[in-house]
């Protein structure tokens, strides 16, 4: 479903994504793991059509999304990193709005988003301002919005940064809910191990662009003797700590912070 | 056509419930209209002017449609920091679509805070002469509007922060409101300040409004239309463009 040969992906003065190669199987959960910096997003970027790879190439569902933009786009749904719902609209109007943007029909628009409402436990405050929802209503209806057009591949970029436990456990169970009932492709990156390993069919890890690791959690525990997939991933990526210098993005989120009610 | 149409709904629902926003957004239109109105109506009138309410409103409607329109497009910024543009740039929709349903919205929103300080002024005593040319004026509000609004989002495609708003307030939305004879008849000025007002796109908008209003005009108001019209077109491909070229 997912087929990556030989990306590189590289900014002015630097190298984020050196030369990966990976493939992920139809209806697969496939985690990708690595330190700040790894190259993750940007990886995640390229597959998902916002930055264009420097060589290498890049199929999702047997298109190459460079060529066939919109009909890449149409196959997958992604939940960002960052937060990217309209706050000053309804969670019903998010999704609304969403499948418009999708071409999902009238009907099948207000069927799939009761669903799935329903499902994240979000249909009694199917009318509420997004602003006032919780850290946690909040992703999860990033999520089921990402579910709406019935995609094949979902994209989750660290999804579950900041929740509480039970938020998270929550979400995951939702997630691997419907991968096994529609057999959705998932691809997410994620800093909590115990995630990854409970989630994941595969782990890849990557680090400094490269990826140094693949194969389910048993097998990056054996190759690396290690007890929880935690020390595999520290014997594997070493135990310094990455500082990433913040950019205007960065700056930007740190604004955003400050007035998001 | 879903695309467009959606986004210019989520425009005019956001703009629906930004009740305070409103509000607060009359304050500065009210404060021109009676302060600068009433204050330098007896030397406007001694300088054989006749009533300056009357000259002035035309350049009080032009403002709020300049202000609305261009604020809609720097909204980007907003969008940008809360996330929310990149869910529309990932959209199996072509960037055109967005950036018309996203513009048009903005100056939809625009033209309805014009035709709320139109009554404003009405109220505030503010007369037209004559009722036919009202969908004239309306007109010239919908061209105001399109102009600044094109401008708004190839500002707002390239701004990455709030520096760069108080940037592009102090140094292009005021002086464009100042230099475009809302405030003072463009008649014997000074050469400089008669080249620059010139330049102003707004100048032929709000001169459109107030020849549709009151009678006056300056530069005509066929002049007045097609200027604002060739500008309007202009500055809407260039906002186009420069939404297309968003990175995210």
């Amino acid at each position: 479903m997912i087929r990556v040969q030989h990306l590189v992906k590289r900014f002015a003065d630097f190298t984020a994504v050196n030369d990966i190669s990976f493939a992920v199987p139809k209806g697969e959960i496939f985690a990708f793991l690595g330190p700040n910096g790894a190259g993750k997003t940007t990886t995640i970027k390229v597959l998902t059509t916002l930055l264009r790879p420097t060589s290498g190439t890049v199929e999702l569902d047997g298109l190459d999304p460079t060529k066939h933009e919109d009909e890449a786009r149409q196959s997958f749904g992604i939940v960002f990193q960052d937060p990217s719902l309209d706050q000053d609209l309804t969670a019903w109007e998010n999704l609304e709005l969403h499948g418009v943007l999708y071409h999902v029909t009238h009907k099948a628009r207000r069927q799939r988003t009761e669903e799935l409402l329903k499902l994240f436990e979000l249909w009694e405050k199917r009318d509420a301002l997004v602003k006032t929802f919780s850290g946690g209503m909040k992703r999860r209806l990033e999520i089921a919005r990402g579910f709406l057009h019935t995609p094949k591949i979902l994209f989750l970029d660290e999804p579950t940064l900041g929740l509480d436990p039970q938020s998270r456990n929550q979400l995951w169970t939702h997630v691997k809910q419907l991968n096994a009932t529609e057999n959705v492709t998932v691809f997410l990156t994620t800093h909590y191990m115990d995630e990854a390993d409970r989630v994941a069919h595969r782990i890849a890890i990557i680090d400094h662009g490269r990826i140094v690791a693949m194969g389910t959690s048993q097998e990056l525990k054996d190759q690396t003797q290690a007890d929880s997939l935690e020390e595999a991933f520290l014997a594997l990526t070493g135990a310094t700590i990455r500082d990433e210098t913040a950019n205007a993005t960065d700056q930007l989120r740190q604004v955003a912070k400050m007035w998001r009610r | 056509m879903g695309a467009i149409y959606i986004l210019w709904l989520r425009e005019l629902k956001k703009y629906s419930r930004s009740r305070t926003q409103i509000v607060a957004s009359l304050g500065q239109p009210l404060l021109y209209l009676l302060v600068l109105g009433f204050g330098l109506g007896p030397v406007f009138r001694q300088a054989g002017g006749g009533s300056y309410l009357q000259f002035m409103a035309p350049g009080i409607i032009g403002m709020a449609v300049l202000f609305t329109s261009i604020f809609s497009g720097i909204a980007l910024l907003w969008d940008r920091q809360f996330g929310f543009l990149k869910e529309t740039l990932v959209a199996p929709v072509p960037r055109l679509r967005i950036m018309i349903g996203r513009t048009f919205g903005g100056a939809t929103v625009a033209i309805l805070q014009g035709l709320l300080i139109t009554a404003v002024c009405l109220i505030a005593g503010f007369r037209p002469v004559s009722a036919m040319m009202i969908p004239v004026a309306f007109l010239f509000m919908i061209g105001i509007a399109m102009v600044f609004a094109g401008l708004g989002t190839a500002i707002g495609s390239g701004l990455q922060d709030m520096q760069g708003f108080q940037l592009i307030m102090n140094f292009l939305v005021l002086p464009i409101f100042f230099l475009s004879g809302a405030l003072f008849p463009l008649n014997n000025l000074p050469k400089a300040l008669a080249i620059f007002t010139s330049l102003d796109p707004l100048t032929y908008g709000v001169d459109g409004l107030r020849a549709a209003l009151t009678g006056a005009s300056h530069f005509g108001i066929v002049t007045d239309a097609a200027v604002l019209a060739v500008v309007a077109a202009g500055l809407l491909c260039l906002g186009a463009w420069r939404f297309s070229k968003i990175e995210i």
